[in-house]
């Protein structure tokens, strides 16, 4: 059997098709904290308390109101949505003429307080949240054993994206979002409901990381933190991507997935924090990020 | 202010008369009340420590028995001043539970200092009863010695010769890889290989990948709480059961296998030292246990909590005094340990309580009758086989002849 470096070539495949699978989840992620940064110039950090709001949801649908997960895959980010056109319109659009640590702490506040209220109700040990009938089991693949759900992880999360990417660049609505985010006085001369525009950028975003949640119940543990574990590396991402860039998240997102496999590998004592020294080397290179646009 | 002087020295005549007249006993239970292990310790502990005070009749018996809980939030430097703020000034005489080994451990030299008491439930580290032993400490539930003795030692004898584990990248994770080793070493199986995943990991497929790989017929999570949860849920979606290889999770907790559920977490095969469902006096105070605690079951480090609780105020009441810590402990270690949780058992000089451990497997969905309905019981191991042989912990307080 081939092998690179000692790993043989089979067992090289498989990792980087699960980075792949990470890569997913950090994409979805930070498409919506990029997309919150460049239209609002929030610094969402409510964004993993927001995910973790999603797996819940989907777990609270399917034992409260039996509704299973592909309701969950439609409600939940609805749900988590409107919560956050909510805190939107109460909280955080009177900051948006403040600096950015206004924001920062903001949310970074609210974070611990929702992370906490679910605490106090749900304890850390964590909900059980089964994989959907329909993609359980797997595939035998020649170098490794995929579970179905996994590869439906990866479908999801690139549809998501895609469509997102698409909405924002090449829509009538998307070019109005953009134009506010460049000038949010002249656009609204010109009768565009700006500060709605903003409510619901908002709430889209927010709706992202309650699907990536979805996502994530049936396959990682469903607990009150677990959106503070994966939210730092997520930040790292759209940091390294360029902040705001739409593109910029999605592709870094995958590609960091994929390195961080490849470092599970070589050297799995580093695999969490190969994506920070990787934001600093682009730091040092590039400030402002693979993809963004030097101000 | 005269006013407020004098109105204090009067409720002082009162109150004060009062403590002269009964021992007063100041309980303080320290442990995770937020972070990963707040649902094995947490609010559930000081429930126990309640119930114990309440069924010990503390009253009748002359003790004017008062809790006090925090939480150390997992930090050693957190912990240790909650703990000198409780014992220089508010009169706490002895600390209890306390999880997370390096907070233990850090309880363990501020209680010395300050010559109180501090029985040990939560925490794994088995240095508490070794090298960092003291003569004011109990630990009281388990240790990671017991645990590699225990799974390590059955696994083998079941087949699984041979092993690669997934360690958690620190201090804990490394101590539990090592002496599951040797278990596995002296039984005649074999170490083929290990990773070192970092603190704290949501995504395990990776690893589990290589751990498939390497064929070993027992794949050891060296790990504990959401890292244990993640790795085998996540087995299970990888078919790592399925595909003939076994799981032995190191550390793992009651409340564990309720969040993972018996359709995942089946065939899984664990120690604990206590399980609710072992004989009608566990199962009573289960019962009771639940009725505070919002319907769960008390895990093995609450139920621990329990026993010391009782076993220390047993030790009070004949000294009539807890203001000693040491002088408690020694009283603690010369009266046997006997309580409906843990049987009947004693402390040794190092400060190891005595008791059996059990080897337990996961029932499969069909056994299951109930959401707690978890384990069945593989074996009892007795406590003389279950801890490490007093000679060997390298404890000061431990005659060598």
């Amino acid at each position: 059997m081939p092998t690179i470096l000692g790993v043989p070539m089979q067992a090289l495949f498989g990792q980087l098709l699960l980075g792949l699978i990470n890569g997913s989840f950090y994409a979805i992620l930070s498409l919506g904290l990029a997309i919150i940064f460049g239209l609002l110039n929030i610094i969402n950090f409510t964004h993993g308390a927001q995910y973790m709001m999603g797996a819940f949801v989907a777990w609270m649908l399917l034992n409260y109101a039996g509704l299973g997960y592909w309701w969950a895959l439609l409600l939940a980010p609805i749900v988590v949505g409107l919560f956050g056109v909510i805190l939107e319109r109460l909280l955080i659009s009177r900051l948006y003429k403040l600096d950015h640590l206004y924001g920062l702490l903001l949310t970074f506040g609210l974070a611990l307080i929702i992370q906490g209220l679910f605490r106090n109700e749900y304890g850390v040990s964590g909900l059980p949240y089964a994989i959907p009938s329909e993609l359980s089991g797997g595939q035998r693949l020649p170098f490794m054993f995929l579970p179905n759900y996994r590869g439906w992880v990866v479908v999801a999360s690139l549809v998501v994206c895609i469509a997102t990417w698409l909405v924002i660049e090449k829509t009538k609505l998307g070019a109005y979002l953009r134009a506010a985010t460049e000038n949010p006085t002249l656009v609204q001369a010109f009768g565009v409901n700006v500060p709605l525009l903003l409510t619901l950028t908002y709430g889209f975003g927010v709706a992202l990381a309650a699907f990536a949640g979805v996502l994530a119940a049936p396959v990682y543990s469903v607990n009150p933190n677990m959106g503070a574990d994966i939210i730092i590396v997520v930040f790292a991402v759209v940091v390294i991507g360029g902040m705001g860039s739409i593109l910029g998240s999605i592709v870094t997102g995958f590609t960091l997935g994929l390195i961080e496999g490849l470092t599970k590998v070589f050297y799995p004592e580093a695999s969490s924090t190969v994506i920070f020294v990787i934001m600093v080397l682009v730091l040092l290179v590039k400030p402002a990020g693979l993809f963004g646009r030097t101000a | 202010m005269l006013k407020r002087l004098l109105l204090a020295s009067a409720l002082c005549a009162v109150a004060c008369g009062q403590a002269l007249a009964q021992t007063p006993v100041k309980i303080g239970v320290l442990n995770d009340r937020s972070g990963v292990y707040a649902d094995i310790s947490g609010e559930g502990s000081v429930a126990a420590a309640r119930m114990a005070v309440e069924d010990f009749k503390a009253a009748e018996k002359g003790l004017k028995v008062e809790i006090v809980a925090a939480d150390h939030q997992n930090k050693p430097d957190v912990g240790a001043s909650i703990a000198r703020a409780w014992y220089d000034r508010d009169g706490v005489d002895a600390i209890f539970d306390v999880p997370t080994s390096s907070v233990a451990l850090a309880i363990n030299q501020v209680t010395r200092e300050k010559n109180k008491a501090f029985i040990n439930s939560g925490a794994g580290t088995a240095d508490l009863t070794g090298p960092q032993c003291s003569p004011n400490t109990v630990h009281w539930t388990y240790d990671t010695v017991a645990l590699a003795n225990g799974t390590g030692g059955a696994m083998v004898k079941r087949g699984g010769t041979t092993w690669f584990f997934l360690t958690a990248d620190y201090a804990f994770g490394q101590a539990l890889q090592r002496d599951t080793t040797e278990v596995v070493n002296k039984n005649g199986g074999k170490v083929i290989g290990a990773v070192k995943t970092p603190f704290p990991t949501a995504d395990f497929s990776s690893f589990l990948l290589q751990a498939q790989g390497s064929g070993a017929k027992v794949i050891g999570l060296a790990n504990a709480g959401g890292d244990t949860i993640n790795a085998i849920k996540q087995a299970a979606e990888f078919g790592i059961t399925e595909g003939g290889q076994a799981i032995a999770g190191l550390l793992i907790f009651s409340s564990d296998i309720h969040a993972l559920t018996p359709k995942v977490a089946q065939g899984l095969v664990l120690t604990e030292p206590f399980y609710w469902d072992l004989n009608d006096g566990t199962r009573a105070f289960s019962d009771r246990f639940a009725k505070q605690a919002g319907g769960k079951k008390p895990t093995a480090v609450q139920a621990g909590v329990y026993a010391s609780v009782l076993h220390y105020l047993k030790a009070v009441e004949a000294l009539k005094s807890a203001s000693d810590g040491s002088k408690v402990v020694a009283k603690m270690k010369e009266i046997p340990t006997d309580d409906p949780l843990f049987g009947k058992g004693n402390i040794r000089p190092d400060g190891r309580t005595i008791h059996d451990m059990y080897l337990f497997e996961v029932k499969k969905p069909a056994e299951s009758k109930g959401p707690w309905d978890l384990y069945k019981t593989l074996a009892t191991i007795p406590g003389n086989e279950a801890f490490r042989p007093l000679n060997q912990g390298n404890c000061p307080l431990v005659n060598k002849s």
